[in-house]
C-alpha cells in the first residue's frame, strides 16, 4: 500500500492548482483522479473566462478569490505557458431593465475591487467590436480569455515536475478515518488502497460524497447545465471581445458569445437544472435556443460555422429551504483532523483555482509547518506550437527537428513533433482526447477526419499498445474491436 | 525560393490527371505536392470496384484506377513531393509547404492548380444531439481504419446518411463480420448513386430508411444506442416515432465539403452554390493563374469526371503559362431554382465550355435548356434526374454569343 503525506481527490483545475501549491513544500503528495486525464469534468466544459468578479456578493469567497485570481493571471499565464488574452468584456443591454441590472452589478463590482468598469453607448460598442450586439454596455477591462484545458494541464504538469504524483483511473469509493490524531486515513479506490496523513477534497461535482466520507455533511448541491456551440475560426475573425447579456435579476448570465484564445468562438451556455452529474448530452431544443440567443450577442452567428457542441454543468451548493445559491465552501476543523474540504466550487472556479489552492494549502501549512521545497520551479515552459510561429521560425524549427515538418493535423497545423511530445506527456496520459487537449489536433473544422487515424497510429507505435487498447477518452471508450484480419 | 512553372496541390485523381496532361502538352516544369506518403488521394482506401467505366471503359478498384495515373506520372518523370503539406498559397502564387523529408519549402509558381479534394461533414456540423462516446466515425475515417490500417471499428452498426461512402461502408463492414442495422437517410430520397443502393444495400439485405434521422446518441464511454425518428416534410423529427437501436458504432455519411482553406487564403472568391472556388470556363479562380478542379471545386459522384475535368483544366493552364492570360469571362452562368452546384460561374462566349450541375430534387421526364437571351443554345431531355448524379453538357464556341449571360433551366 502506497503512503503519502497528502492525497488530493480530483484532478480538475482546483485539484491541479492545489497539487501545484503543495509542491512548494517538502511533502509527499499524490492526486487521485477517477478519469484518465486532468480536466475531464467541468474544468474543460466552460467558457474559459478569466472573470473580473463583479457579480459575486461582496465579502464572499467567490468575490475575494475572483478578484485576486484575475489580478495575478498575467504572471500565472507567463509562468505556466498558458494561452491567455486580457480582452476585456462587454456586458450588453437592450432595455432599461437591463440597464438597471447592469448598474446594480457595476456597484457590486466596485465594492469587490474590480477596476475600470464603465458604461458605454452603442457607438463605442461598435468601435470596440462592430459585431457585438447591444444598445449600450458596461465595458469591463480586466476580464480575459484563457484555454482552461491548457491551464489545468499546465498546473498539473508543473506540480508533477516538482514531485507530485498523479494516479488516473482511481475512483475513490471509501475513506477510513483514523482512530487517533496521529493515524493515517485509508483511501479505497475501485482498484487500490492508499494511506495518507492529509486529505484535500477537490472532487468538484462529487465533492459532497467525499465530504461525507470525511465526516463532513453531504451538502445539498444541484446542477445548472448549459450547452455550447463551438464556431469555426472563420467566425473567430469577426469577434475580438466576449459579449455577455445583462445579468438577470438573480445575477446569472445566459448565453454569451466569446472568442477563444485559439481563434474560435463559443456561444453558450444557457442554463437549466439537472440532477445527473454525468449528463453532458446536448439537446436539439437547447442548441436551437443558443442559436437565437447567440445571434443577439454576435451579429455574425451562422449555422455554417458550427464545428462542435458540448455541455457543462455548474454544480452549485444551495440552501434547500430558501433555494439560495451559496458561496464556495472551504473548510477544515479539529473535528476532521488533517482535511481540507472544498465543496460547491463551480463558476468562477477557473479564475479562483490558485487563490483557493493557496487558502487550502495554508490550512495544512498552519498545522504542519512543513519545510519549503527549495528546488520548486514555478515555471513550466509552454509547448512549442508550429501554428503560432512566423514563417521564419517555422523554417528554423523544421531545420532543427524535421518532425516539425510533418503536419499531422491540417486544420490546426499541428506537427508530428508536437503530437509526439504530447504522447510522452509528463502525466502519462494516453487517450486521444488527451493528445487533443494538449495539441489542438482534431479540434479544427474536419474534427479529426484527417488526423485521427494518424494519432491512433502514433499512440500504438510509440506506446506499443494494441488497437483494442487505444482509448478515446474514458476507461471503456475503446476505438477498435481488434484487427480486421490477422496479419501473417 | 525555387521557381516552377506549375505547382499542383494534391496528388489525388485531379492533381495527377492535370499534371500528366500539362506534361503531355509541353509544360514539363511542374511539381505535385502531396501530404500523404504516396500519391493516389482518397482512392487509396477505396478498395471496392466501379471506378473507370467512363474514363477507361472497364471497372477498376480505387487503387487500380489511381495506379494508372501514378505509373504514367512516374514514367513521364513528373516530380511529386510526398509527405509535404502546403501551408499557404499567396495571391502572387508563392507556395509555402512543410515536409519532414524536404524541410521547409518555398516555391514561386507561374500557375497553381488547386486539387485538394474534399472532406467529410461531421457530427458537429449537423449538430446531432446526445452524448459523446467513442464509436462515432465518419464513413471515410472508418474506411481508412479498416482498409488502410487493418483496424475494425465496431460490430453492431448504424449508418446515418445514404452518401456513396456510407453505403459502401455498409457492405464493407458486413463483409468483415459486422451487423449493419440499416442506413438512415434524412431526405425522402437517397443521396448516393442508384447502383450503390443495389450493390451495397439490396444485395446484402441491408435496409434503407428514407425520411429518418438520428435524434439522440446514448452511451458514456462507448456508444450504446442511437434513437432514430421519422422526419416530416420540413425534415423535422415527428414526435412519437422515436425508436432506440442498441449499437456500438455510428457511421456518418452526411455530405462532403470541398477543402478550400488554401483557396481562400490566396484570396479567391467562393461560389456559394458549390462551396468551391468561383471559376470561369478555364477553371481559373478569381485570382489569375490559380486554377481549381475536381472535388475541391465541386463534389463529384464519379472519379472519372474528376480526371476529365482536371485534364480540361490542364489545357487552360498550358495557355496561361505560355500566353500569360486567358479569354476574359464577362458573362455570368446562372441556374433556375431546380439547379444546384453550377460550374463554371463565368464564360467568355468565345470558347467551348462544359457546364456541370445537379438537380435539387429527384425529377422524372425533364428537359434541360441552356439559353443565352432568347436563344436556346442547347436542349436535352432526361427521363430522370437525381441529385446524386452530376449532369454535364458541352457547348461549342460557335453556338455562343459574347453579349448574353448563360442560363440553365430545368423544365418538367
Amino acid at each position: 500500500m502506497e503512503r503519502f503525506d497528502v492525497i488530493v481527490i480530483g484532478a480538475g483545475v482546483v485539484g491541479s492548482a492545489v497539487a501545484r501549491e503543495l509542491a512548494r513544500y517538502r511533502l509527499n503528495s499524490c492526486v487521485l483522479e477517477k478519469e484518465l486525464d486532468v480536466a475531464c469534468g467541468n474544468s474543460s466544459r466552460n467558457t474559459g473566462m478569466l472573470h473580473a468578479g463583479f457579480t459575486y456578493k461582496p465579502g464572499s469567497l467567490k468575490a475575494e478569490c475572483a478578484v485576486e485570481g484575475n489580478k495575478e493571471f498575467d504572471q500565472v499565464a507567463k509562468e505556466l505557458g498558458v494561452p491567455f488574452k486580457r480582452t476585456g468584456k462587454l456586458v450588453v443591454g437592450f432595455t432599461e431593465h437591463d440597464r438597471e441590472n447592469i448598474l446594480k452589478y457595476k456597484v457590486i463590482g466596485e465594492k469587490n475591487g474590480v477596476e475600470g468598469m464603465r458604461m458605454i453607448d452603442k457607438e463605442e460598442i461598435e468601435k470596440i467590436d462592430p459585431n457585438a450586439g447591444g444598445e449600450f454596455a458596461m465595458y469591463v477591462p480586466s476580464s480575459g480569455i484563457l484555454d482552461p484545458m491548457a491551464y489545468t494541464i499546465a498546473l498539473a504538469e508543473n506540480a508533477c515536475m516538482n514531485g507530485v504524483k498523479f494516479h488516473f483511473g482511481e475512483k475513490v469509493v471509501k475513506i477510513d478515518r483514523p482512530d487517533s490524531e496521529d493515524g493515517d486515513y485509508r483511501i479505497h479506490t475501485e482498484e487500490n488502497e492508499y494511506a495518507t496523513r492529509w486529505v484535500i477534497n477537490c472532487a468538484g461535482m462529487y465533492a459532497p460524497e467525499i465530504s461525507e466520507m470525511l465526516g463532513y455533511p453531504n451538502y445539498p448541491t444541484k446542477g445548472f447545465k448549459g450547452e455550447y456551440y463551438v464556431l469555426d475560426k472563420k467566425a473567430g475573425k469577426y469577434l475580438s471581445i466576449p459579449v455577455y447579456p445583462a445579468p438577470n435579476d438573480k445575477g446569472g448570465f445566459s448565453t454569451h458569445a466569446t472568442p477563444t484564445v485559439d481563434g474560435n468562438v463559443l456561444v453558450g451556455p444557457d442554463s437549466y437544472v439537472t440532477e445527473d452529474r454525468e449528463d453532458y448530452k446536448v439537446t436539439k431544443s437547447h442548441l436551437d435556443g443558443l442559436f437565437a440567443d447567440g445571434s443577439r450577442m454576435f451579429k455574425q452567428m451562422k449555422r455554417e460555422y458550427f464545428i462542435r457542441n458540448f455541455a457543462g454543468i455548474r454544480w452549485k451548493r444551495y440552501n434547500p429551504e430558501t433555494g439560495e445559491i451559496l458561496d464556495f465552501l472551504l473548510e477544515s476543523d479539529d473535528a476532521h483532523p488533517h482535511t481540507v474540504n472544498l465543496v460547491g466550487i463551480e463558476s468562477p472556479g477557473i479564475t479562483c483555482a490558485l487563490p483557493l489552492a493557496r487558502r487550502a494549502v495554508a490550512r495544512l501549512v498552519a498545522k504542519e509547518n512543513p519545510q519549503k521545497n527549495e528546488t520548486f520551479n514555478p515555471v513550466r515552459p509552454a509547448p512549442k506550437r508550429f501554428y503560432d510561429m512566423t514563417r521564419e521560425e517555422q523554417r528554423e524549427a523544421v531545420e532543427k527537428n524535421p518532425l516539425y515538418g510533418e503536419i499531422v493535423c491540417r486544420c490546426e497545423t499541428v506537427t508530428k513533433a508536437e503530437i509526439l511530445s504530447a504522447i510522452h506527456n509528463p502525466l502519462g496520459v494516453h487517450t486521444v482526447t488527451g493528445i487533443k487537449n494538449r495539441t489542438r489536433a482534431t479540434m479544427g473544422r474536419c474534427q479529426g477526419g484527417y488526423c485521427e487515424t494518424r494519432i491512433t497510429d502514433m499512440i500504438e507505435e510509440e506506446l506499443g499498445v494494441k488497437p483494442e487498447d487505444v482509448r478515446y477518452s474514458k476507461k471503456d471508450s475503446y476505438m477498435f474491436t481488434g484487427r480486421v484480419r490477422d496479419a501473417k | 525560393m525555387r521557381n516552377v512553372d506549375v505547382v499542383i496541390i494534391g496528388g489525388g485523381p485531379a492533381g495527377l490527371a492535370s499534371a500528366i496532361e500539362l506534361y503531355k502538352k509541353g509544360v514539363t516544369d511542374i511539381l505535385i505536392l502531396e501530404r500523404e506518403k504516396k500519391p493516389g488521394g482518397i482512392l487509396r482506401q477505396c478498395i471496392h470496384d466501379g471506378f473507370g467505366l467512363t474514363r477507361f471503359g472497364e471497372t477498376l478498384s480505387g487503387p487500380e484506377y489511381a495506379s494508372r495515373f501514378v505509373h504514367q506520372a512516374e514514367e513521364l518523370g513528373i516530380s511529386c513531393m510526398t509527405d509535404t503539406t502546403v501551408l499557404e498559397v499567396t495571391k502572387d502564387k508563392k507556395v509555402y509547404a512543410s515536409s519532414a523529408k524536404e524541410g521547409f519549402v518555398e516555391i514561386q509558381a507561374k500557375a497553381v492548380v488547386l486539387a485538394m479534394g474534399c472532406r467529410e461533414r461531421t457530427r458537429g456540423a449537423i449538430s446531432i444531439p446526445g452524448t459523446r462516446p467513442a464509436g462515432i466515425y465518419t464513413a471515410g475515417v472508418a474506411q481508412a481504419y479498416i482498409n488502410l490500417r487493418n483496424e475494425m471499428v465496431g460490430k453492431e452498426v448504424v449508418i446515418l446518411g445514404s452518401g456513396d461512402i456510407g453505403m459502401i461502408m455498409a457492405r464493407r463492414m458486413t463483409l468483415e463480420g459486422a451487423h449493419v442495422i440499416g442506413v438512415f437517410e434524412l431526405q425522402p430520397y437517397a443521396s448516393g448513386l442508384p447502383r450503390n443502393i443495389e450493390q451495397c444495400l439490396n444485395d446484402y439485405h441491408i435496409p434503407l430508411y428514407l425520411s429518418h434521422s438520428v435524434t439522440d446518441i446514448r452511451g458514456k464511454d462507448r456508444l450504446e444506442s442511437v434513437v432514430i425518428s421519422e422526419m416530416d416534410e420540413h425534415l423535422q423529427p415527428i414526435p412519437g416515432t422515436e425508436k432506440e437501436y442498441p449499437c456500438d458504432t455510428l457511421i456518418l455519411s452526411v455530405g462532403l465539403i470541398p477543402e478550400n482553406e488554401l483557396t481562400w487564403g490566396a484570396g479567391a472568391k467562393e461560389d456559394p452554390g458549390t462551396k468551391g472556388a468561383s471559376v470561369d470556363e478555364s477553371y481559373q479562380t478569381t485570382v489569375p493563374g490559380i486554377f481549381s478542379a475536381g472535388n475541391v471545386l465541386h463534389v463529384h459522384d464519379l472519379v472519372d469526371f474528376v480526371s476529365m475535368e482536371a485534364e480540361a483544366l490542364a489545357d487552360c493552364a498550358v495557355r496561361y503559362v505560355r500566353e500569360g492570360n486567358l479569354p476574359e469571362c464577362k458573362l455570368a452562368v446562372k441556374g433556375d431554382e431546380l439547379v444546384s452546384q453550377l460550374v463554371p460561374a463565368r464564360i467568355s462566349g468565345t470558347s467551348d465550355v462544359t457546364v456541370s450541375f445537379r438537380v435539387k430534387k429527384p425529377l422524372k421526364g425533364c428537359t434541360v435548356e441552356i439559353c443565352q437571351g432568347d436563344k436556346v443554345v442547347k436542349k436535352q431531355k432526361f427521363p430522370k434526374a437525381l441529385p446524386a448524379e452530376m449532369i454535364q453538357m458541352k457547348l461549342k464556341a460557335e453556338q455562343l454569343n459574347e453579349q448574353d449571360d448563360l442560363e440553365v433551366r430545368v423544365v418538367c
